[in-house]
């Protein structure tokens, strides 16, 4: 009985990631019809900048070890990020700006990026040397920021130019997988492929009762999983942009008739689901401190096919489709032999799928020729 | 367009040359590749490798190169990459032999590439010597394989038997990777043994994971419900780091016993203060070390600012052996094939290798049959010499 207790509490917080990372497919899925396989690799790079932004705010010494070259390919590749995802959401509030003024701000928007980085990254940098807590009150925005930005980017460079060109959404999906293959290579390159290891920001408490243990951080992991459920809820259903979004999910071409930009919304959703992204990335690195390149890659496909199961599209089909696989693959492990945990768990949702192809909340769609 | 085609049909052109390009044979040139995990799960393995065969490499060519038959001849390291992937540390292999031409392979180090390179190798005839594979099948039937380590069926015993004086124990648990060749088998060693020694039933759970997960969660509340006296992890160091955290989140406060794989220098910055206080037993032990070891130790440390571990001392071992061989053969043939045979027959004349990680008796198989230490984890991080063990 303990042990059926203990595996819930178990069950729940695995569940969080795949709830958390599943609502990006499912949010970009719902207003693109474009499946981003490269959400894994941006949780992976949410985890890397939590790591940075955390290291640099404790001031610890570990934090990396980087050739000049090294050194200056990240500042140059983070200041063009944040250049390109500040033009992109510049642009969305002021169209009618001109191209000299918009090229202006934009190597303002570098030169400043460059500028900060250095200073931050560079070797003389020896970081602030905040408290634990307050690093980690400050690490969740900006990581948050920050990975929205890289989401906004990949938008930019890589699934815009295509949609313009009107290519078939498949050339879309291949362009994700490459995206998400480039920024595993791409960590590699710069990194390394030594591990990181993230450095404990929060007082670790293991409250036991009876034979059942439970962390202060898998509660956190539980709480931050629902309280984003409840706000995207809100966001989608109760707000202007939220409608904007159901309705480019459901006729992206009359959308603009109606004088809805479908460029902002579009925007809008890469900066929600790769913001929950980033923070996914960090509270995972906070629970399971050993990052590498390739860790978003696996999470990433499951929790895509959670958000499958729930009903791609759907902001509720994503949380209980992170839940239910989270449930799935620890009530697996747990009551049968650990090694068929994958078997199981997947056979189980190919039976779902079986009896509700369209996922657990999702409707059938015809498509008009 | 036009442009473009010609721009794309002259990188082409030049990468068919680079493909293409005959290996030069130098005829004083003695050529060995390297089969590493560089990238992938475990780069701080293929990377200490790689810096011991360097420091290695600049040693011997310094003094003009190695003497064989009144000779000298340089010597040339190649360097692959395997990813830690099975599949890749075959198409490593064979990329070593059949474009670079190497006349011996050391590498890959874990028996999850080693056991399938070692078929490749002994296919092709090619020596070939893994420094840190324990997996028996590495080497078993394959004349043209040999290892610088100690066997699994031999660590298995020294760890249980330690762990049953040191922990008082009666009842153990095991986790392992179910997808590692090196896990799986010491894992099912020490559970055959441990159940011998101490009766039916006293293995109160044998829980696996695979090489990618990251929660493990769910195996461990079983574990720690069937109350064992310690945990057996024969797990890689970089999975050991989240099962030890993960394990004390679950109330888990008895103690681990590790193997050989935990003993990278990544172990610590990964594993913090979780690690601290546990054992494992491994191939030899930095702190403390005297003679020969402790001056390749001494040496690692100056060049590259840490402490080398036993992948690097035993790829240090290794090289040397197949250098020895390479002497040993009296003569170099200029044609890799028979230069091949010649190191083979070579390394298998060897009967007792005076190594940096102990002495090596080899009885003719390709396995050497060596002393194993148990190490206790310091406080500062260090692994400290506990007792060490040795073969009957």
């Amino acid at each position: 009985m303990e042990t059926l207790l203990q595996n819930i509490i178990n069950a729940l917080q695995w569940g969080s990631f795949y709830a958390l990372i599943a609502l990006g497919y499912s949010l970009v899925y719902g207003v693109l019809l474009l499946i981003n396989f490269a959400h894994g690799d941006v949780f992976m790079v949410g985890a890397y900048i939590s790591f940075f932004v955390a290291t640099w705010f404790l001031g610890s010494s570990q934090a990396l070890v980087l050739t000049t070259g090294n050194l200056y390919t990240l500042v140059a590749v983070a200041a063009s990020i944040m250049t390109i995802a500040a033009d992109a959401i510049l642009e969305r509030l002021n169209e009618r700006q001109s191209r000299q003024a918009r090229g202006l701000k934009c190597l303002l928007v570098f030169a400043v990026a460059f500028a900060a980085f250095r200073y931050l990254l560079g070797e003389g940098s020896t970081g602030l040397g905040l408290s634990p807590a307050l690093t980690f009150a400050l690490t969740i925005p900006l990581t948050m920021i920050m990975t929205a930005a890289v989401g906004v980017t990949l938008e930019r460079v890589a699934y815009k130019p295509l949609r313009r060109k009107g290519a078939n959404r498949l050339y879309v999906v291949i362009t994700a997988l490459m995206c998400g293959l480039i920024l595993e290579h791409g960590n590699l390159a710069l990194f390394g492929a030594a591990r990181k290891k993230f450095p404990d920001l929060l007082e670790k408490t293991v409250y036991t009762v009876g034979t059942v243990s439970v962390t202060n951080l898998k509660f956190m992991v539980i709480f931050a999983a629902l309280a984003v459920f409840v706000l995207l809820q809100f966001v989608v259903t109760r707000t202007k942009m939220g409608m904007a979004m159901r309705a480019s999910s459901w006729d992206k071409y009359a959308i603009p008739l109606m004088g809805i930009p479908l460029d902002t919304v579009i925007i809008f959703t890469f900066v929600l689901g790769s913001g929950m992204a980033g923070l996914a990335g960090m509270l995972f690195a906070i629970s399971y401190p050993v990052l590498d390149a390739y860790m978003g890659a696996l999470v990433g496909w499951k929790a895509f096919i959670a958000a499958v199961v729930g009903g791609i599209g759907d902001i509720r089909g994503a949380f209980v489709g992170g839940f239910i696989l989270g449930f799935i693959e620890i009530g697996v492990a747990a009551f049968l032999p650990s090694s068929y945990r994958d078997l199981f768990a997947f056979s189980i949702l190919l039976i779902i799928m079986a009896i509700k192809p369209t996922g657990l909340f999702g409707t059938a769609r015809t498509t008009k020729i | 367009m036009k442009r473009l085609l010609g721009f794309s049909s002259l990188v082409f052109v030049l990468v068919l040359c680079a493909f293409l390009a005959p290996a030069q044979a130098k005829d004083d040139v003695i050529k060995i590749g390297f089969n590493l995990e560089i990238t992938g799960d475990i780069p701080k393995v293929g990377e200490a490798s790689k810096f011991a065969a360097e420091m290695l490499k600049e040693d011997i060519n310094s003094k003009g190169g190695l003497e064989v038959g009144g000779k000298k001849y340089k010597v040339e390291f190649v360097y692959e990459d395997n990813e830690a992937k099975a599949e890749s540390a075959v198409n490593a292999a064979l990329k070593l032999i059949e474009q670079d031409k190497v006349v011996a392979i050391v590498g890959p180090n874990s028996s999850k590439q080693a056991v399938p390179a070692g078929g490749t190798c002994n296919d092709n005839e090619t020596p070939m010597v893994s420094p840190w594979s324990t997996n028996p099948n590495t080497t078993k039937d394959r004349p043209w394989v040999f290892r610088a380590a100690f066997l699994d069926p031999f660590q298995a015993p020294v760890a249980a038997n330690f762990a049953a004086k040191k922990f008082g124990a009666k009842k153990t648990a095991v986790i392992y990777d179910v997808s590692n060749d090196y896990s799986k088998g010491l894992a099912e060693d020490f559970k055959a043994y441990w159940e011998k020694k101490q009766g039916a039933g006293t293995v109160v759970a044998y829980e696996s994971h695979g090489t990618k997960d990251q929660d493990f969660s769910a195996q461990l509340t079983k574990i720690v419900a069937a109350k064992p006296d310690f945990i057996f992890i024969p797990d890689n160091y970089n999975q050991v780091a989240l099962i030890a955290k993960q394990a004390h989140d679950l109330g888990w406060k008895g103690p681990f016993m590790g193997s050989d794989a935990w003993g990278s220098a990544e172990l610590m910055p990964l594993c913090g203060k979780d690690c601290v206080g546990q054992y494992f037993s491994t191939h030899y032990a930095a702190a403390g070390a005297t003679g020969a070891t402790k001056e390749f130790i001494d040496r690692y440390i100056k060049k590259y600012g840490y402490e080398p571990d036993d992948v690097a001392a035993l790829t240090w071992d290794s090289v040397r052996l197949v250098l020895q061989a390479v002497k040993e053969a009296g003569k170099v043939s200029d044609k890799p094939k028979e230069e091949r045979k010649l190191i083979r027959d070579a390394l298998a004349k060897i009967p007792e290798f005076d190594g940096i990680t102990g002495k090596m008796k080899f009885v003719g198989n390709g396995d050497p049959s060596k002393c194993a230490v148990i190490v206790q984890i310091s406080e500062d991080g260090k692994f400290v010499f506990n007792e060490s063990v040795c073969p009957e």
